[in-house]
């Protein structure tokens, strides 16, 4: 429907408008301002380009939203990242065009102008630019392989998500983030949606890893450790999330469950973000050791801000006084408002009145030089220069300070904030007793109604990184693993088992008996040595008398000979294991059953201590994780009945499972840590098409246990296994290819790793 | 008896009484009831004995115990010479003789079978076979067994048989309050008052730290260390780095966290 031109008064603008040829009423209505925005902040070339491209992005056949949010935000977005960054977009614009994706079109010219305002260079815009190429370049289907015919479903939602995104991220963040992304949703359309909608978990999670600043995660031992050096206090520490409310950003605080920080503190005003950290804990502690909790119901809101100023100004001075150190963080952190700043006329100057009393209240070299202010600072150090104080006399101070310093223009709605925010301040809510519940109080901790009953019969699942090959980095918290006491069976099975092979077993039996430490070995024959080793030195002495040459190693010593070695048995007990053994009657999963009977029975008589666990998985959000033996648990019947119980299914997810067990072997105390993996097949899982992911993320398990002084053997009962075992376990493999002797190999080959 | 004028403690040692433990060594000593000083490492155990032994005008022989240390080593063994084998006495045993006080350092770090030759010498019985040599050495009326111990080492390989903490009379050590460690600090290395008693206060940030971290506290000893180090001009935060924290820890976190101290207290 043709709409009449609108008519605009300018002779300029009728120019620009007839050369932005536009029908859309929508544009009409706004482009005035459009142009006088653009002409005051574009040089006339950079008009001239303004008004081509939104002709270009008008004419796309897209709607109106394109051009709209183009005119409408590109002139702020061009004072950010410079006039010349305009070509780059277009051609991008352009490549959406060609391609099936041009529902994107709308959100990138949307979100140009915050997204510019946190880049600030064309170059970064240029990086910026590429990425989304990359995404689109990648998550764009294919039908028949040569067209693309379907659009990015991740494309829209990463453009809208793209200035929250960069707040967080650096744009090499973003980078990685957007790579992960594509590499483990290309083929899911509904995940990749969730991914960059930051609306799935695992997106939340690698956001979270590439967040520049310094992560909770990353210090959380050390404030505790600061929080006990310095305070003598233990308090569990809560992280809340910083990420996803743009609007209103949460502040620290504390109650009876622990103390609640941000999980992530960019560096600041040069203070870095552990002493940030550090600021925070020492001013809720100060809090916690000197402030008593005031009525607040009579109070007006603005008193009770007065007397938090005041009361904060006071725990720190008092924290100064204990470690004088700290002084640098918090004056360094606390804002420094130029007097004039705010004006009283227009501006609700209340806040900026208290943030420069809390200022000069803190630091001797505020320069300051309002009378009012100089007086109660004198108070305030008057009342405390003799006693800690309390807060009921400094809430007096304050009610006065608030009484005298009035003004009209407090009330107005327009209230100064900037330099007034004392960021690693908590929100003071432990400070006020509330008599009656006011109505424009929020009730924050609402009693949560806890269902005992619902308490879950299981231990709760542990997560474990899994590393991406293909990125070089681990994926956060991938794979959830379940731990349980494995079902238990008829212990008399392993009993006739074990009579089965009751010549092995004595043969065993000798072998071991010839291992079993001897605590202190006598070495005799020694030149030098702890004693005289009287038989050898009189014969030597005979020898020298009678003339001939006396032996000289007339000393012994002694060595002490123990065995100190953990083992944990690792079973792989996936679906493979049920294959009935060619030679024998037998399937693997009982040939394993006997064989590890055998070595458990031959270790509980040696004495070293030896668990046993098995696992199974059945994608990455259920690994199972079975305890068979205990490390501290005796040969008896409930570890035999446990045994007899062996059962197999599902795949291989070794990577997580040897994770899971390290984090057990890792806490014995031994002078030598053996894991043993008894396997008949590669990793692979139901969810891992490529296949080499899981054979890569078991080596980096291997290498992680390795730097734990974890020792790792892998028995391979998979006799192609020589194609991967070598690339997972390096040199500490075994292949048994008769699988029917393995009962006999296990123990054996036990021993030669032991001796 | 130039021999046993050696082993004497010719200089005051500085000590500094916590409580009454002096009365009651003293008290011991007369009843030569052995005894057993417990504490943390660096706290004065070491120091106490020998102001004892100075006090007392009593030898002092110091043994300071390994894992390696045999019997012999404490009781004596055969040598051989040009004419055959002599007997020398080990420092247990030239104690018993002479009739010095014999300081046992640290004996949980010997074997447990080891310590059993001091049995005899500590209950009635007051006598000392040398098997090997076939003598029953009687001690000295004035020879007395001490040992040191610290039990914060929690491991079960290093502690002492029941039989043998039993022979013992005991004392409890501990680092000193704040107060009279910082007097002791400037005492020691002559430093003003008011840097001991700042260092004394790292001492405690990192003395609360033990058992999650740490498996000692920063000691007497090392606050010492570092007042001497200030004491000879070096920065006040360079030496605490160099003798507080780089000795006592590995781990990062907890030396981030000690440094944050350091700074937090030297403003």
């Amino acid at each position: 429907m043709p709409t009449p031109a609108p008519e605009f008064q300018h002779p300029q603008t009728r120019v620009y408008w007839e050369a932005l040829d536009c029908r859309f009423p929508r544009v009409a209505a706004v482009f005035e301002e459009c142009l006088y925005e653009a002409l005051a902040r574009l040089r006339r070339p950079g008009v001239e380009a303004y008004i081509d491209a939104a002709r270009t992005l008008g004419k796309l056949g897209r709607g109106v939203e394109p051009a709209l949010a183009f005119l409408e935000g590109w002139p702020a977005a061009a004072e950010a990242v410079g006039e010349s960054a305009l070509p780059a977009i277009m051609d991008l614009v352009k490549a959406i065009q060609k391609s099936p994706n041009g529902k994107a079109l709308a959100p990138l010219m949307q979100t140009l102008a915050p997204v510019a305002r946190r880049l600030q260079s064309p170059e970064q815009m240029a990086r910026y630019l590429d990425i989304a190429r990359e995404l689109m370049a990648q998550t764009t289907g294919s039908i028949h392989g040569f067209h693309q015919t379907i659009p990015s479903p991740g494309l829209p939602e990463f453009f809208t998500q793209a200035p929250t995104l960069l707040a967080q991220l650096s744009l090499a963040g973003l980078g990685n983030w957007v790579d992960y992304g594509i590499r483990n949703t290309r083929h899911h359309p509904e995940r990749q949606t969730e991914f960059f909608g930051l609306r799935s978990a695992d997106s939340r999670a690698v956001l979270q890893r590439e967040r520049h600043g310094t992560l909770f995660l990353e210090v959380e031992r050390q404030l505790d450790f600061t929080l006990r050096a310095l305070w003598g206090e233990s308090e569990h520490l809560i992280p809340y999330s910083t990420a996803f409310d743009e609007l209103r950003q949460p502040v620290p605080y504390y109650d009876h469950l622990g103390m609640r920080i941000p999980d992530v503190q960019d560096d600041a005003r040069g203070i870095g973000g552990i002493d940030r950290y550090r600021a925070i804990l020492a001013h809720m502690v100060g809090h916690r050791r000197w402030t008593k909790p005031v009525i607040a119901d009579n109070y007006s809101p603005f008193q009770r801000m007065a007397i938090e100023f005041f009361e904060d100004c006071r725990v720190e001075t008092l924290l100064m006084r204990e470690y004088p150190g700290l002084a640098r963080i918090f004056l360094g952190l606390h804002p420094h408002p130029a007097e004039d700043a705010c004006n009283p006329e227009k501006q609700s100057c209340l806040r900026h009145r208290l943030a420069m009393l809390s200022r000069a209240l803190l630091d001797t070299d505020h320069g300051y030089a309002n009378p009012l202010l100089l007086e109660f600072v004198a108070r305030f150090h008057a009342a405390l220069s003799a006693s800690a104080a309390s807060t009921r006399e400094i809430a007096e101070i304050a009610l006065s300070y608030v009484a005298r310093s009035r003004r009209q223009s407090d009330q107005y709605a327009n209230v100064h904030f900037d330099d007034t925010v004392v960021d690693y301040r908590d929100d003071n809510r432990q400070m006020w007793l509330f008599i009656e519940e006011g109505d424009e109080e929020e009730a924050f901790d609402q009693e949560r109604k806890v269902d005992l009953a619902q308490e879950p019969g299981r231990l709760p699942p542990r997560h474990y990184p899994e590393w991406d090959y293909q990125s070089q980095s681990y994926r956060p918290d991938w794979v959830s693993v379940y731990e349980a006491l494995h079902a238990s069976g008829d212990a008399g099975e392993i009993d006739r088992l074990l009579h089965k092979h009751a010549a092995l077993a004595k043969q065993l039996k000798r072998l071991f008996d010839l291992l079993k430490p001897q605590d202190k070995v006598r070495i005799r024959f020694q030149e030098e040595g702890s004693e005289l080793d009287l038989d050898v030195a009189l014969r030597s002495l005979i020898d020298f008398k009678s003339g001939v040459t006396p032996d000289p190693r007339i000393n012994m010593s002694h060595r002490t000979n123990g065995r100190d070695i953990a083992v944990l048995l690792l079973l792989d007990l996936s679906e493979s294991l049920n294959q009935k053994v060619s030679s024998s009657e037998q399937t693997i999963l009982q040939l394993s059953q006997e064989a590890v009977s055998l070595l458990a029975w031959a270790v509980d008589k040696l004495g070293d201590p030896l668990a046993i666990a098995g696992f199974r998985s059945n994608s990455r959000h259920d690994v199972r994780y079975q305890h068979i033996k205990g490390t501290s648990e005796k040969w008896g019947d409930e570890v035999k009945a446990r045994l007899a119980a062996l059962e197999a299914g599902y795949s291989t997810r070794m990577g997580a499972a040897l994770r899971h067990a390290a984090h057990y072997l890792e806490n014995q105390k031994a002078d030598k840590k053996l894991m043993l993996i008894l396997t008949d097949g590669e990793p692979a899982d139901v969810d891992t098409p490529d296949e080499r992911t899981l054979i890569e993320d078991a080596r980096q398990a291997v290498k992680e246990l390795d730097t734990k002084g974890i020792y790792t053997h892998c028995i391979n009962l998979d006799p192609r296994a020589d194609e991967y075992v070598s690339q997972i376990f390096g040199q500490r493999y075994t292949v048994i290819d008769n699988v029917a002797r393995l009962p006999e190999r296990l123990p054996q080959l036990f021993l030669a790793l032991t001796k | 008896m130039s021999n046993k004028d050696q082993y004497l403690v010719n200089k005051e040692p500085y000590y500094q009484p916590q409580s009454n433990e002096v009365a009651l060594f003293e008290a011991a000593y007369a009843a030569r009831l052995p005894v057993m000083v417990k504490g943390p490492t660096g706290c004065g155990k070491s120091r106490f004995i020998e102001y004892m032994a100075w006090k007392l005008e009593r030898p002092l022989l110091t043994v300071a115990c390994n894992e390696d240390m045999t019997a012999s080593d404490l009781v004596g063994r055969y040598l051989l010479d040009a004419s055959g084998t002599r007997w020398l006495d080990g420092p247990l045993t030239t104690a018993a003789r002479i009739g010095a006080i014999c300081y046992l350092d640290e004996i949980v770090e010997a074997r447990q079978d080891t310590t059993v030759v001091i049995h005899p010498l500590t209950d009635h019985r007051r006598t000392l076979p040398l098997d090997k040599k076939g003598e029953l050495l009687a001690a000295h009326p004035d020879f007395q067994l001490v040992i040191s111990y610290n039990p914060g080492y929690q491991s079960l390989m290093k502690d002492l048989k029941q039989s043998t903490k039993q022979r013992f009379t005991g004392f409890d050590f501990d680092y000193p309050e704040a107060g009279l460690e910082a007097d002791i600090l400037a005492r020691e290395t002559g430093i003003t008052r008011d840097i001991a008693a700042k260092l004394v206060k790292i001492g405690a940030a990192g003395r609360r730290l033990k058992g999650h971290g740490l498996d000692e506290g920063i000691s007497t000893r090392l606050l010492v260390y570092a007042a001497t180090l200030i004491g000879h001009g070096v920065a006040a935060r360079d030496a605490c780095r160099m003798a507080l924290v780089r000795p006592i820890t590995d781990d990062a976190d907890i030396r981030q966290t000690l440094d944050h101290a350091i700074d937090a207290t030297f403003a």
